[in-house]
C-alpha cells in the first residue's frame, strides 16, 4: 500500500486537541496565554495532519474502492468483536477539510472575541459575560472598554475537547467510535452553551439542547443496536461497502410498520440526525443555543456539531437508500427525509424572516440550510448534499463569526456611550459598513454565498446542484419548496445585511462601533476566501458557458461511488436559482433600505398576524412547553412535591377533616368542570396513594435507590419468566 | 458422588455460611473478618475449576490486599456512630425479598438451559494457557486495548485514592 | 466431575447474599463488602463458564480469563477509591453511616 505513512497521521489526528484539553484543565488554566497557545497549537497540529491526509486522499486513485485506514479489535462480544479504527474516504476527506479549517479559524477568532490582553473588569464574575472595564484613555478621559473573559482558559479547554470529538467522529471507521465522538460533542455543546452559567437563560438553553438532542441520540443508539445484532459489525466498510449485506438488510421485512430492516435502521439513524442537525420537530434547541459565546455558535452551528448529523446521514446514505435506484419511487425512509428536510428548509426560512436578533436569524438560517442537505439526501442527490455541507460550513461559520464581530463592535460602542442597548438587535444597528469595513466585506461575501448569489459564490453552485437534482429526479414538489425557501433565504439575508451594515446608524452604540481586532478579522478573511471559492470545485460540466472550464472535481471525487443520476443540466433550475437569489436579495434591500430608528419592521405591516406567528416561531416552544414540560413540572412540583409531600403527608398529620377541605378546594379549583368532577375523586385518591408509596423513595439515600432498582430487575425477571418461559 | 463433589459441597457450604455471617454480623469488623473466610472459600472453588492462576490471584489480591484494606478502613473510621443501634436498615426484609428474588429468577432462567446439567470434566494441563494468554493480552488484535484500559483505570484509581484520602494541611478537619 | 449448575447456584447464592449485604448494612464499608462479594460471585461465574467453554470447544479459550482479570482489576480499583472516599467523607462528616451522607439530597 502506498499510504502507509498517512495511516499513523490519521490515527493521531484527534489526539492533539484532547491532550490540549487535558493540559489546560490540569496545568495551564492559570495562564491565559499558555492556555490559548496550547489550544491553538493543538488545533494547528490537527489542521496540518488533516491537510496531509486530505492531500493524500485526493491524490489516491480509486479512493472510493480502497479507502485507507486501519483498525484493531477492542472488545469481544460473544462471536463478534467491537473494533476501533480509522478510515478516510472521499466523504471523510472533504469533511475533514472544512472541519480543520473552520476549527482552526474559530480558535484564533476566540482569542480576539474573549478580549485577550484586555483588562479584567471589576464587576466581572466567572459564569457571566464580561461587563467591561474602566480604563483611562490617552486624553485622560475614563471610559469603558470590553474586558477579559473571566473563564478564558476554561473556554479553550472546552473547545479543544469539542474539536477532539469532531475529529474523532470524522476519522472513525465504525459507528461506535463515531457515536463516542457524537456524544462527547453533545456534552461539550451543553457545557459551552451554558458557558455563562450565571445567566438563567444560558442554563435553560444548555439543558434544552442537551435533552432535545438526547431524544434523537436514543433512537440512534437503538438503530445501532439493531444494526449490530443483525450484522455483527459496526464498521462502515463491512456494512456500507458490502452489497450483499445491504441487499439482505433491504430485502427482509422488520416487524415495525412493514419497513425493511434497512429502512427501519435508516429511520432510527435519521432520527438521531434530526436531533443533532436540528431538523423539525427537534429543532427547538438550536436557536436557544445562541446563548453561548459566538465562537461556540459558529462551532456548533456551522462547522461541527450540526454538520455531524448531516455527515452521518451522508455516511449511511448507502443504507438509507438501500433497495433504491435512481428513477424508482423513493423508499419510505428517503421519503421521510425528503419531506422533513424540505419542510424544515421552508419552515425555518419563514421564521428567520421575522427575527430581530442577528444571531437568531443565522440560527434559523442554519436549520433551513441543513434541511436542504437532508432533503437532497432524501431525493438521492448525494454529491449535491455533501457539496452543500462543505460550502455551508464555510459560509455559515463566516457569518457567525462576522455577526460575533458585529456584536463585539456594538458592545464596544455601547460601553463607550454608556447606552444599554440590546447589542444583538439588528434594528439598533445600521451604517456599520463604514465603521467595520473588513467585517462588512466578509459578511457581505458570506451573505451572498448564503443567498446563492449567482456565479461568484459557493452557495450558488451547491444550491443550484440540489435544485437541479430535485428537478431532474422528478421531485417537483421538493423542487418548488426548496426554491421558495431559497427565495426567502435571499430575502432575509438582504434584510440582515441592509439592517446591519447599510443606511445610517440607528443607535448611539452603532455610531461608536469600531472594527474588531486582527485575531477576529483574519479568520473572517480566510473563511471568506473559502466561502467564495469552495464552490468552484464543483461546477457541473454541463453548465452553460462555465461548465468544463474548471473540471467538476467535487462531483467526481465524492460522487464517484454513489448512485448519482447524471443528466443534462436543464435551464429550469438554473433560471430558478438566478431568479430567486437575485429577486430575494433585491426585494430585501428595497424593503429595508429606508428603515429608520424606532420604526416597526415593514414586514409586520404587510404580513399582519402572520408576522407575529413567525416572530414567535410558530409557537412551537410554547406548544412543547404545554405538551411536555408543563405536565412534567406538574408531576414533579405539584403532584410529588406539593400534593404528596406537603399536602398529603401533612394532611394526614393534621387530620382527615382538613384533608377533606383541602381536597374540596383543590377539586373546585382544578376540576371545576362538572365532567371532570367525578374523575377528580379517583385522581385525588390515586395521587394520595402514589404519594404514600413513592415519597419515601426520594430520600437521598443511595441504598433505597439501589433497592428500588433491584426490585425493578426482579419484577422484570419474573415477568420474563411468566411471559416467555411458561 | 465422588471426592471432588464432596469437597465442593463442603467448601460451598462453609463459604455461603460465612457469607451469611458477613451479612448478619453486628460489627463491621466481624463482617470484614468473615469476608476473609468467604474469599478463601471462593479461592478454593476457583482451584476446583482448574483456574489455578485465579485462585492464587484471589488469595493475593482479594485476601491479601482488598480484605486487609477493608480492615484498615474499618479501624480508621471506628468512631462515634459505629456499633450504635441497628446495623441493618429497618426494611431489611424487603431487601431480603429482593435478593431472594434475584436468586430465584436467576435459578429458574438458568435451569432452563441444557448446559446446566453438564459435568465439568478435568481439563488437560495446557487448557489454562498462560503463555498464550499473556501474549494475547499485549496483542493489538486481541486484548491489548481492554488490557491497557484496565491498567489506566488502576492508575487513575490509585491517584484518585491517594488524592481523596490525603489529609490536606490547613484543610477541613 | 462437578456439574456446572452447582457453580452457578453457588455463584447466584453468593451474589444474592452480597446484594443483601450491600442493600441493608448501614455502614458504608459494609456496603463495599457486599459489593466485593457480588464481584466475587461474578468471577466464579465467569470462570465456571470459561471451564465449560474450554471443555465444549476442546481448545484453550482466553476470553473468559480476560474477562475475569478485568473484573479483578475493576474490583481493586473500586475498593481503593471507595475506601478512600469513605475515609475522606468520614473525616469531613464524622460518620461512616451511608444514610448520614446525603449531601446530594435535593
Amino acid at each position: 500500500m502506498m499510504s502507509e505513512w498517512v495511516v499513523p497521521v490519521l490515527w493521531l489526528l484527534p489526539l492533539p486537541p484532547l491532550l490540549a484539553f487535558g493540559a489546560i484543565v490540569l496545568f495551564a488554566n492559570r495562564s491565559n496565554r499558555l492556555s490559548h497557545s496550547l489550544a491553538i497549537g493543538a488545533a494547528g497540529l490537527s489542521w496540518l495532519g488533516s491537510m496531509l491526509v486530505f492531500w493524500r486522499a485526493v491524490t489516491t486513485e480509486h479512493l472510493a474502492e480502497h479507502p485507507f485506514g486501519g483498525w484493531v479489535l477492542w472488545l469481544p462480544t460473544g462471536e463478534t468483536w467491537l473494533t476501533v479504527g480509522v478510515q478516510m474516504d472521499a466523504l471523510g476527506a472533504v469533511t475533514l477539510f472544512f472541519v480543520a479549517w473552520t476549527v482552526l479559524m474559530i480558535f484564533i477568532y476566540s482569542v480576539g472575541y474573549h478580549n485577550f490582553g484586555a483588562k479584567r473588569g471589576v464587576d466581572d464574575r466567572a459564569g457571566l459575560p464580561p461587563h467591561g472595564a474602566l480604563v483611562k484613555g490617552v486624553d485622560g478621559h475614563k471610559h469603558h472598554v470590553p474586558s477579559l473573559e473571566p473563564m478564558y482558559a476554561r473556554f479553550f479547554a472546552l473547545i479543544s475537547l469539542f474539536a477532539f470529538a469532531m475529529y474523532l467522529l470524522v476519522v472513525s471507521d465504525n459507528l461506535l467510535t463515531l457515536f463516542v465522538g457524537w456524544e462527547v460533542m453533545g456534552l461539550c455543546s451543553y457545557l459551552l452553551i451554558g458557558f455563562w452559567y450565571g445567566k438563567p437563560s444560558a442554563r435553560a438553553a444548555a439543558v434544552k439542547a442537551f435533552l432535545t438532542t438526547r431524544v434523537g441520540d436514543m433512537f440512534l443508539l437503538l438503530g445501532m443496536a439493531i444494526l449490530y445484532s443483525l450484522t455483527g459489525t459496526l464498521r462502515f466498510a463491512d456494512i456500507l461497502g458490502n452489497a450483499s449485506v445491504l441487499a439482505a438488510l433491504a430485502g427482509q421485512v422488520s416487524p415495525v410498520l412493514g419497513l425493511s430492516w434497512a429502512g427501519l435502521i435508516g429511520l432510527l439513524l435519521f432520527l438521531g440526525v434530526v436531533g443533532k442537525s436540528a431538523q423539525f420537530p427537534l429543532h427547538v434547541w438550536l436557536p436557544d443555543a445562541m446563548e453561548g459565546p459566538t465562537p461556540v455558535s459558529a462551532m456548533i452551528h456551522a462547522a461541527t456539531m450540526v454538520s455531524a448529523g448531516v455527515y452521518l446521514a451522508a455516511r449511511f446514505f448507502p443504507l438509507l437508500s438501500a433497495g433504491w435506484q435512481p428513477g424508482m419511487a423513493l423508499t419510505p425512509t428517503m421519503m421521510v427525509m425528503a419531506v422533513i428536510g424540505a419542510g424544515t428548509a421552508l419552515f425555518a426560512a419563514t421564521i428567520a424572516l421575522a427575527q430581530d436578533d442577528i444571531k437568531r436569524v443565522l440560527a434559523y438560517s442554519t436549520i433551513s440550510q441543513l434541511g436542504y442537505m437532508i432533503a437532497a439526501l432524501g431525493i438521492g442527490a448525494y454529491a449535491a448534499a455533501v457539496f452543500h455541507l462543505v460550502t455551508h460550513a464555510f459560509f455559515k461559520a463566516l457569518l457567525f463569526l462576522g455577526s460575533g464581530s458585529v456584536i463585539h463592535g456594538m458592545e464596544h460602542g455601547a460601553l463607550h456611550t454608556g447606552e444599554h442597548e440590546d447589542v444583538q438587535n439588528m434594528h439598533k444597528m445600521g451604517g456599520l459598513r463604514k465603521k467595520m469595513p473588513v467585517t462588512f466585506v466578509t459578511f457581505l461575501l458570506g451573505g451572498l454565498s448564503l443567498a446563492g448569489a449567482p456565479l461568484l459564490t459557493a452557495g450558488f453552485w451547491s444550491k443550484d446542484e440540489i435544485l437541479s437534482g430535485a428537478l431532474n429526479g422528478g421531485f417537483v414538489v421538493v423542487f418548488v419548496v426548496l426554491a421558495l425557501a431559497a427565495l426567502l433565504t435571499a430575502f432575509y439575508t438582504a434584510r440582515q445585511i441592509t439592517l446591519t451594515f447599510l443606511g445610517t446608524p440607528r443607535s448611539k452604540a452603532a455610531e461608536h462601533a469600531h472594527e474588531s481586532r486582527w485575531e477576529m478579522t483574519l479568520p473572517l478573511g480566510v473563511l471568506a476566501v473559502f466561502a467564495v471559492s469552495a464552490g468552484w470545485a464543483g461546477i457541473p460540466e454541463t453548465f452553460p458557458g462555465l461548465g468544463g472550464l474548471i473540471p467538476n472535481w467535487f462531483g467526481e471525487f465524492v460522487g464517484g461511488h454513489a448512485l448519482e443520476h447524471e443528466v443534462s443540466h436543464s435551464p429550469v433550475p438554473l433560471l430558478t436559482s438566478l431568479l430567486v437569489s437575485l429577486g430575494g436579495l433585491l426585494l430585501g434591500w428595497l424593503v429595508y433600505r429606508r428603515q429608520v430608528a424606532g420604526a416597526a419592521d415593514p414586514l409586520a405591516k404587510t404580513l399582519g398576524p402572520v408576522y407575529s406567528l413567525l416572530k414567535n416561531k410558530y409557537y412551537i416552544d410554547e406548544f412543547y412547553a404545554w405538551l411536555l414540560i408543563r405536565p412534567a413540572r406538574w408531576l414533579s412540583e405539584t403532584l410529588v412535591a406539593d400534593w404528596m409531600d406537603r399536602r398529603v403527608l401533612d394532611g394526614i398529620l393534621h387530620g382527615l377533616g382538613r384533608f377533606g377541605i383541602w381536597l374540596g378546594e383543590v377539586l373546585r379549583r382544578w376540576f371545576d368542570l362538572p365532567v371532570v368532577n367525578g374523575a377528580g375523586d379517583g385522581v385525588g385518591r390515586g395521587a394520595r396513594w402514589l404519594g404514600m408509596v413513592l415519597s419515601p423513595l426520594q430520600n437521598g439515600h443511595e441504598q433505597t435507590y439501589m433497592l428500588t432498582a433491584v426490585i425493578g430487575v426482579v419484577t422484570a425477571g419474573v415477568a420474563f419468566i411468566l411471559l416467555v418461559v411458561f | 458422588m465422588n471426592a471432588l463433589q464432596i469437597i465442593f459441597l463442603v467448601v460451598a457450604a462453609v463459604t455461603l455460611a460465612s457469607a451469611g455471617f458477613v451479612a448478619g454480623a453486628r460489627r463491621t469488623m466481624h463482617a470484614a473478618l468473615w469476608l476473609v473466610l468467604t474469599l478463601l472459600g471462593v479461592a478454593i472453588l476457583l482451584a476446583t475449576l482448574q483456574a489455578g492462576f485465579f485462585a492464587v490471584v484471589q488469595v493475593l489480591v482479594y485476601i491479601g490486599a482488598i480484605a486487609i484494606l477493608i480492615l484498615f478502613a474499618v479501624m480508621l473510621t471506628r468512631g462515634l456512630t459505629e456499633e450504635q443501634g441497628a446495623v441493618h436498615h429497618r426494611w431489611w426484609w424487603l431487601a431480603a425479598l429482593a435478593a431472594g428474588g434475584v436468586f430465584a429468577v436467576a435459578l429458574v432462567i438458568l435451569n432452563r438451559w441444557p448446559g446446566f446439567q453438564v459435568l465439568l470434566e478435568e481439563l488437560p494441563r495446557e487448557a489454562e494457557a498462560m503463555t498464550d494468554w499473556g501474549l494475547a493480552l499485549v496483542d493489538p488484535m486481541r486484548y491489548l486495548i481492554p488490557f491497557e484500559v484496565a491498567s489506566v483505570l488502576l492508575l487513575a484509581a490509585m491517584v484518585a485514592a491517594i488524592y481523596l484520602a490525603m489529609s490536606r494541611p490547613g484543610g477541613q478537619s | 466431575m462437578i456439574p456446572l449448575g452447582w457453580y452457578l447456584i453457588f455463584a447466584a447464592a453468593l451474589f444474592a447474599v452480597g446484594l443483601f449485604t450491600a442493600l441493608t448494612r448501614k455502614n458504608a464499608i459494609g456496603i463495599l463488602i457486599g459489593v466485593e462479594m457480588m464481584l466475587n460471585a461474578v468471577i466464579v461465574n465467569l470462570l465456571a463458564f470459561w471451564h465449560y467453554w474450554v471443555q465444549q470447544a476442546g481448545v484453550p479459550q482466553l476470553d473468559g480469563l480476560t474477562f475475569a482479570a478485568i473484573v479483578f482489576v475493576v474490583a481493586a480499583a473500586e475498593t481503593s477509591v471507595g475506601l478512600a472516599l469513605i475515609i475522606s467523607a468520614y473525616r469531613r462528616l464524622h460518620t461512616a453511616v451511608a444514610n448520614d451522607m446525603d449531601l446530594l439530597k435535593g
